[in-house]
């Protein structure tokens, strides 16, 4: 049985080094083609048309103008006479045409009688959302009453974190050609193995006929995972058209409201603690939307789980807004941000530094990581000056600008999904890995590049990457931060089998057996006597005319070691906020993640920088404006869903936390932990420098000035 | 976008020939920044659009001793890197500045930042200019309106979106306007109006009348200033800015001028503040004053509250900035 583990840290020659990015020139240049660039010949375009009501019926839809106008190739109809959409901008019909005016002046002939139904479209204020309350039942540990009515202290606070969308710069959508009984199918999808089979079976082929291609994907988030409804019809469409491709990308404004979004997420809580900070009892009535659906149900009390009495009330909340998917660490950010708050709040009621605070309640966090968080507590100190830069809440200065720090929390699974890898050693010396996988812009193909090349002792430059297509052996979607344990560990297998086949084949020519020999430099070797040693060249012209290859598979059941899951992270903020105009402006943002094995470190920084700035965005800018009276979406475009610009996200420092103890347990997911904790600690950084509470996120100058204003009076 | 006639001619005569007299036929292009938006959401739907980047009259920026004369379709970059503007004008290029897009100072123009239409979310969605709902009742009040107006001048709720229109004003700007019947002038303070009608406009434009020029007075003795609130550093709209032109004799204030803009539907003169600088010397406290006095008469819709504020704080920003300035 070969040796799968990882070589040790202080071998490695290429993993755990920082090698750039091997697409990065291509997209930094413009050349890298996306799939929503693709364009084909004789390709036809497509528009929507979007439901104008929140709630409506479809009496009936008439589409015979749309048809007739030239340059119309197929109308297909989502929403028939007699469906109910529940959203505003739901899908009602889809048209192709031979450009993507006419496309669009066709939509326009579409002639919909709508019946108009009540809407309900704002769930901050639970007292408020009537039957389209659906409580989830208490859930109590412990003994909270006799809990709270022993406390010295109890905090009492109210929170809350809007509906926000996924805004992927690349929208959802694809290109899809149906000729015969073959689909070609290029989408913009964080699963190229699966997607595929989705298609098929929504137009009842059988999945092998389905051809997924896929070079780069523009943001996904969590939210590209299906073939999507207009996927489907795009098909549809490309039939019914005599097999031309179509392409259907979403506008901006549909990207916005249709494709996917992250729950909010409202609480009350209260906290029992004893003067010394020790938590007692927790207490909460949480509630959240995500559409007709309801919401996720964000897991409080977060990371500090063992907080021995509690009581847990959760509402979904049904509201006519457009259905939830998966987004970047489903219900942890909201959840970080209800407890952090929640803690730092009692801090400042105990007059403690929130740093004690957030370490001696550590004792309630899973076991496994009680220690890294006592450790990363103390490095994202250092790293923020905390002892320097912290002071009591609203104890900072007299002028204008308040500084302020805070503390943000996460946690995550991570591991490896299910992975299959195909290595083949050519006689030439070349190399290639094949896998059904994508790289969602995270680095993936580079990862895959440096365990293989790490294996077989070659420069990353000496390996062929070949992923985003669905004739590739079977790799998991990119979901749940489980790609870079997955793809690592199959790649790791079926690179080691291969090399094997390749001992096999050299060894006599060494005067060795294959499990004497070793791959290091460039070189096939004997183990410890470097003088007996081929160059991989001339070791592979050993194969003659006979390519050789092997495959690897990443069992989720018996990863070997090479990957685990379960991380911890901390997060701190320092933000200067204006109180004469309540503009908040971030400093520095310090960012401790652990992530086990780390293949390429700048990858993994780079990743932690771009969860840091989406936290900056969700605790400043970020919020879907719903519209109570026309249950619109009032901000469907990048004008007023703000995002943050490079002058807004200040200096982000990332600290991986990189040590022999983390790095033994194997690869850990990164994509989604960092991503956690960074709202929670700006809003706590803000409480803290203006010396009150802003209920809600995002904080914008009109909350902020209001919750000033609230404290003078 | 419905499709359209494009015309691209190279006099103002001729293309004062192609506009028509009744407002929605016929867009004039200039930098296309606001209109090619309007035009893709079919808010805007013209028969014909009108080109004028090639009418060379309408380009260059002029120096003579009344003043600056900036032609039509300068863009906010060539404003910007005046050298003029630069020195005598801070309040002007801290207002193009507060554009923060490159691109967008590269394209749009000074016309057309005067011109251009508000930001209004229920405008831009369909629902009309006053924003209002099947039975002509306004959106706006009883809805989400924290971005609106903090001084609304019923029906209109929706805020001015222009950035150089309050420091123009306050420069005591006019704009030159051409048409079939010849040219004529209006204060800029003048360019800006209440619509009659939900389809109506908010500028006492003609709908074949063409912004030509505008010429800004010599601001030699005046101390200007704008200070712009602005969420985000990149690109974003301002949510209130305060412009002032302090008219000085030695170290104190014969008259000053204080225009706020994006809070109301035309930029607003804080009249009682301005009075109290009159022959007074400008202090860090009566600054503080002067800024609480224009937020005063708001008539706040229940999200703009926090305007007041704001006005407060940009006003005195504003003065204390122009304070610094060498006369």
């Amino acid at each position: 049985m070969p040796n799968y583990s990882w070589p040790p840290m202080s071998t490695r020659a290429v993993m755990g080094k920082s090698p750039k990015r091997q697409d990065g020139l291509e997209k930094a240049s413009g050349r890298a083609k996306y799939n929503s660039d693709l364009n084909k010949p004789g390709m036809l375009f497509t528009a929507l048309l979007h439901s104008p009501y929140a709630h409506a019926r479809v009496r009936s839809i008439d589409t015979s103008a749309a048809e007739k106008l030239q340059g119309v190739t197929a109308v297909r109809v989502m929403a028939a006479a007699g469906a109910e959409v529940n959203w505003q901008s739901q899908e009602v019909a889809v048209v192709a045409a031979t450009s993507e005016a006419v496309a669009r002046d066709a939509v326009r002939l579409i002639k919909v009688d709508w019946e108009v139904l009540p809407h309900m479209v704002k769930e901050d204020d639970l007292g408020k959302v009537g039957n389209r309350a659906k409580p989830a039942g208490e859930q109590v540990t412990g003994d909270p009453d006799k809990a709270f009515k022993e406390a010295d202290v109890v905090l009492d606070g109210s929170y809350g974190m809007p509906v926000l969308t996924h805004c992927c710069l690349e929208p959802h959508g694809q290109v899809v050609e149906w000729k015969g009984d073959v689909v070609n199918f290029w989408p913009s999808t964080q699963t190229v193995s699966n997607v595929g089979g989705d298609l098929a079976k929504n137009l009842e082929l059988p999945a092998t006929q389905v051809k997924v291609h896929q070079d780069h994907v523009g943001g996904g988030f969590g939210s590209k995972f299906a073939a999507d409804r207009w996927g489907i019809e795009g098909a549809r469409l490309s039939k019914a058209s005599g097999g031309r491709p179509v392409k259907v990308f979403l506008d901006r404004a549909a990207e916005l409201n249709i494709a996917g979004n992250r729950p909010s997420a409202y609480a009350k809580i209260k906290i029992a603690a004893k003067k010394d900070g020790t938590i007692t009892a927790w207490d909460s009535v949480s509630w959240a939307t995500g559409g007709m659906g309801g919401g996720g149900m964000p897991p409080i009390p977060y990371v500090y789980t063992n907080i021995p009495n509690k009581r847990l009330n959760h509402t979904a909340v049904a509201t006519n807004g457009g259905p939830l998917r998966a987004w970047r660490a489903p219900n942890h950010p909201q959840a970080s941000y209800l407890t952090c708050s929640a803690l730092e709040d009692l801090a400042a009621k105990l007059g403690m530094d929130p740093m004690v605070l957030f370490a001696k309640n550590v004792q309630y966090a899973a076991e496994a990581r009680r220690e890294t968080y006592l450790y990363q507590l103390k490095k994202a100190a250092e790293l923020s000056e905390w002892s320097k830069l912290w002071h009591r809440r609203g104890d900072s200065g007299s002028g204008p600008v308040k500084r302020g720090l805070g503390i943000g929390i996460c946690t995550w699974q991570g591991a490896g999904h299910a992975s299959n890898c195909k290595a083949t050693i050519h006689s030439d010396g070349s190399v290639e890995v094949e896998l059904g996988s994508q790289d969602l812009g995270t680095g993936t193909r580079t990862i895959i590049g440096q365990v293989a090349a790490e294996t077989l002792g070659l420069p990353l430059e000496a390996v062929k990457v070949k992923i985003g297509d669905n004739s590739y052996p079977v790799s998991g979607s990119s979901g749940g931060s489980t790609t870079v344990g997955g793809v690592s560990s199959s790649t790791r297998i079926a690179t080691v089998n291969v090399l094997e086949k390749l001992f096999e084949k050299v060894a006599p020519s060494l005067n060795s057996t294959a499990d004497k020999l070793e791959a290091r430099g460039g070189k096939i070797q004997v183990k410890g006597d470097a003088t007996k040693s081929l160059t991989w060249a001339a070791a592979c012209k050993k194969l003659g005319v006979q390519s050789i290859s092997d495959n690897g598979t990443n069992d989720q059941r018996n990863p070997r070691g090479l990957n685990t899951a379960g991380v911890a992270g901390i997060q701190v903020a320092d933000v200067s906020v204006d109180v004469e105009t309540g503009v908040v402006k971030m400093n520095r943002m310090v960012a401790v993640q652990d992530c086990g094995l780390i293949v390429n470190p700048k990858l993994a920084e780079s990743q932690v920088l771009g969860a840091c700035i989406m936290s900056v965005c969700g605790a400043l800018m970020e919020e879907r404006v719903m519209d109570a009276m026309t249950g619109r979406v009032l901000n469907p475009e990048m004008e007023f869903y703000k995002l943050a610009g490079i002058a807004d996200i200040g200096n982000i420092v990332v600290h991986m936390d990189i040590r022999e103890e983390n790095d033994k347990r194997g690869i850990v997911g990164l994509g989604e932990p960092p991503t956690v904790g960074g709202v929670a600690a700006i809003a706590n950084a803000v409480a803290n420098a203006i010396g009150v509470r802003v209920p809600s996120v995002p904080l914008t100058p009109d909350r902020v000035l209001a919750a000033l204003e609230e404290k003078r009076s | 976008m419905q499709a359209f006639e494009y015309a691209s001619p190279s006099t103002l005569k001729e293309a004062i020939g192609m506009l028509s007299s009744k407002w929605g036929e016929v867009d004039v292009l200039a930098g296309g920044t606001d209109l090619l938006s309007l035009m893709k959401e079919y808010t805007h739907t013209p028969k014909k659009v009108v080109n004028i980047k090639g009418i060379k009259e309408l380009g260059g920026i002029t120096k003579s001793g009344a003043g600056l004369k900036i032609g039509a379709t300068v863009t906010l970059d060539e404003l910007v890197s005046n050298a003029t503007i630069k020195s005598e004008y801070p309040s002007l290029l801290e207002a193009a500045m507060g554009v923060s897009s490159p691109q967008i100072r590269n394209m749009g123009t000074v016309g057309g930042d005067l011109c251009q239409r508000p930001r209004c979310w229920y405008f831009r969605q369909g629902f009309g200019i006053l924003g209002q709902d099947k039975n002509g009742t306004s959106l706006v009040p009883k809805g989400e309106n924290r971005f609106h107006a903090l001084f609304p001048q019923a029906p209109a709720y929706y805020v001015n979106a222009s950035s150089l229109a309050p420091a123009l004003i306050a420069l005591g700007a006019k704009v030159q306007v051409a048409g079939p019947n010849g040219n004529r002038e209006v204060a800029v303070a003048d360019l800006f109006v209440i619509p009659k009608s939900n389809s109506g406009r908010e500028l006492s434009l003609a709908a074949n009348e063409i912004v030509t020029s505008i010429t800004v007075p010599s601001a030699r003795g005046v101390k200007n200033a704008t200070y712009e609130v602005r969420q985000k550093q990149a690109l974003d709209w301002p949510i209130t800015t305060a412009s002032v032109a302090l008219k000085m004799k030695g170290s104190t204030v014969s008259s000053a001028s204080i225009i706020l803009g994006h809070v109301g539907p035309t930029p607003v003169q804080a009249k009682a503040a301005e009075s109290m600088l009159n022959g007074k010397s400008l202090t860090p406290d009566l600054a503080a004053e002067v800024g609480k006095a224009a937020a005063q008469g708001a008539q706040p819709l229940n999200g703009t509250a926090y305007k007041a504020q704001l006005v407060r704080t940009a006003v005195k920003r504003a003065l204390l900035e122009a304070l610094k300035q060498r006369a």
